[in-house]
């Protein structure tokens, strides 16, 4: 049986790609796919913890984290659409009429 | 494995539910009955508002763990609630006409406040990790919505657009946070992590510390707490004049309120180890924000700033813990919610249409063409300053005094300090209303009844706290007693 730290590394290393992925992409669809993949890392966090305590708190959290993240995903892309019908690009480096 | 089903105290949750079933009644007017019913949600709102109001104010007093030990109503979360109503009622008046003006007066606006205003409520009650997540989601996904309300405006996207990337960002941290204090001790339950952390050793245990700091990434942010600020003048200064209000106030104080029972019921014993991290944290919160907001010439934007030196100076009272800093912390939030609506208050009536009048230079020769406004948008800039007799400076006294009795006196230094420089910006906008000449013509004061209640109500908030706050003191010490 594959033990159970391998799964919190994965966890880790998916969780590290996001975040460094959030940090370096430039579009804003693949900045959030990013942050998707980071709430996934949670995920597997959570069930590789409650599968190792042998309770059903992590799993119910996960439940609520996917559903969390359906909600902010249709929130998310409605704001990208918003933001692209009135300035044609999704590219965060041009958005920037506000600074300091 | 047979599973118990708990049983169920619905009127635990009562203000929640009523605030919730109200939203989503406000919706449905606002599709079948837009015609004839559109102007009327406003006022429906408010009815709402303070109908919730009075059935947490029946809670005070009580002490009761519900649904499994998942939600607490106890003195602190009947308190922070009430702030929140107030806060929401405030915002409320303040929206009615501007939404008018701004051709944004749907529906959704005011259900969407309502959520936010329930996720709120939920977060300060949270006794679980999971029902604070669930607030914490709740508030924020509303308030990216509310950001961009003004859907054809670009700015108005723009800080949706930041507000939104940055939050959910900082929600992942937050999340693994949880994760790992759930790995470490076995649950998710702030009184049980509380008394696993009794029996167990917790500072050699490096999951727990992982774990308070990305709590500390998680709320820092929601705070807007320094390395973690940057989205706040952004945000504040794109999003709608009344949504502004709303999210300097109502999301930060429900963001203290989780962060103060997450850190002093369920993380005491990680004390010195976090304790410095907050230190380091408050200390630059206050600095920076301070000293950015003198360079600011945009009234919205240097109100940014200045909250997030507010958010320092709250910081502090986490700190200090003890007896007083969760009273100092509750009061603080209080006084700080009706001095800075107060303010915006006054920014939203000068406003325009688009435009939106929110340069500091706009404002000069105000004290002779609009007296009284000038009058009270001093007051709330002295109070903000910790000037006496306003209730702004005896809600920081009252939490330097907490700090030093618990022996952080270098950072009640440090606050003291930044309080002087704070006054700098504050009396700047002082300094422009009375002596200097006008540029130009004021456009005419988008005034209404509403506005004028909500102006009163900030002022003799403003001042009666400040003057008489003795009641509301004892109040307040009766609440601060986390279990």
């Amino acid at each position: 049986m594959i033990p159970l730290t391998w799964y919190l590394i994965l966890s880790g290393i998916l969780f590290s790609i996001g975040a460094v992925g959030v940090l370096i992409r430039r579009n804003a669809i693949v900045i959030f796919m990013c942050i998707e993949l980071m709430l996934n890392a949670v995920n597997l966090a959570f069930i590789t913890f409650s599968r190792q305590l042998n309770s059903m708190d992590g799993q119910i959290f996960v439940f609520f984290i996917m559903t969390v993240a359906a909600a902010e995903a249709a929130v998310g892309l409605a704001i990208i659409i918003a933001i692209y019908r009135n300035k044609a690009t999704v590219n965060v480096d041009d958005i920037n009429l506000m600074k300091w | 494995m047979e599973i118990v089903i708990p049983p169920f105290d619905l009127k635990s949750i009562s203000p929640i539910i009523i605030i919730t079933v109200f939203a989503i009644i406000i919706l449905a007017i606002d599709v079948f009955f837009k015609k004839t019913l559109r102007d009327a949600l406003g006022y429906f709102a408010i009815l709402v508002v303070a109908v919730t109001g009075m059935v947490v104010g029946t809670q005070l007093g009580e002490t009761v763990y519900s649904f499994s030990n998942m939600f607490v109503v106890d003195n602190f979360s009947v308190f922070f609630s009430l702030i929140f109503l107030v806060s929401t009622g405030i915002v409320i008046l303040l929206s009615i006409r501007y939404t008018k003006q701004e051709g944004i007066n749907n529906g959704e606006y005011y259900t969407l406040i309502l959520f936010a205003t329930m996720g709120m409520m939920l977060m300060a009650g949270g006794a679980d990790l999971l029902t604070i997540f669930l607030g914490l989601e709740i508030m924020s996904i509303s308030l990216y919505v509310l950001a961009g309300f003004r859907r054809d405006c670009v700015r108005s996207n723009e800080a949706s657009l930041k507000y939104f990337l940055l939050g959910a960002f900082a929600t992942c941290f937050l999340l693994y946070g949880i994760a790992m204090l759930y790995g470490a001790t076995g649950t998710t339950n702030i009184k049980e992590i509380a008394s696993f952390l009794a029996n167990n050793p917790s500072l050699s245990n490096p999951m727990i510390v992982t774990a308070t700091s990305l709590l500390v990434i998680g709320f820092g942010f929601k705070v807007a707490c320094v390395p973690f600020h940057k989205w706040t003048p952004d945000v504040y200064e794109g999003a709608p004049t009344a949504i502004t209000a709303f999210m300097s106030v109502g999301p930060k104080v429900a963001a203290f309120a989780a962060f103060a029972r997450v850190f002093l019921v369920a993380l005491p014993d990680v004390g010195q180890k976090w304790s410095v991290i907050l230190w380091v944290l408050a200390a630059l919160t206050m600095t920076v924000g301070n000293l950015v907001a003198i360079a600011q010439t945009n009234i919205k934007r240097m109100l940014a700033y200045s909250s997030i030196a507010h958010a320092g100076y709250a910081l502090m009272a986490i700190i200090a813990g003890g007896d007083f800093g969760p009273a100092s912390l509750i009061f603080y939030m209080l006084a700080y919610t009706f001095m800075n609506l107060g303010a915006f208050a006054v920014v939203i009536i000068l406003g325009r249409k688009g435009e939106e009048n929110a340069n500091i230079e706009d404002y000069s020769g105000l004290g002779y063409k609009h007296p009284i406004l000038a009058v009270s948008m001093c007051i709330f800039m002295f109070s903000l300053a910790g000037i006496p007799p306003f209730v702004g400076f005896i809600g920081k006294f009252y939490i330097f005094s907490a700090a030093i009795k618990n022996g952080f006196i270098i950072l009640a230094i440090i606050g003291v300090v930044n309080c002087v420089i704070a006054v700098f910006y504050y009396l700047r906008v002082t300094v422009v209303m009375y002596m200097k000449k006008p540029v130009r013509e004021f456009a005419p004061l988008s005034l209404s009844p509403f506005i004028i209640i909500a102006l009163i109500i900030t002022v003799w908030g403003t001042i009666h706290l400040g003057i008489f706050p003795g009641k509301i003191i004892a109040l307040v010490q009766n609440s601060s007693l986390l279990y």
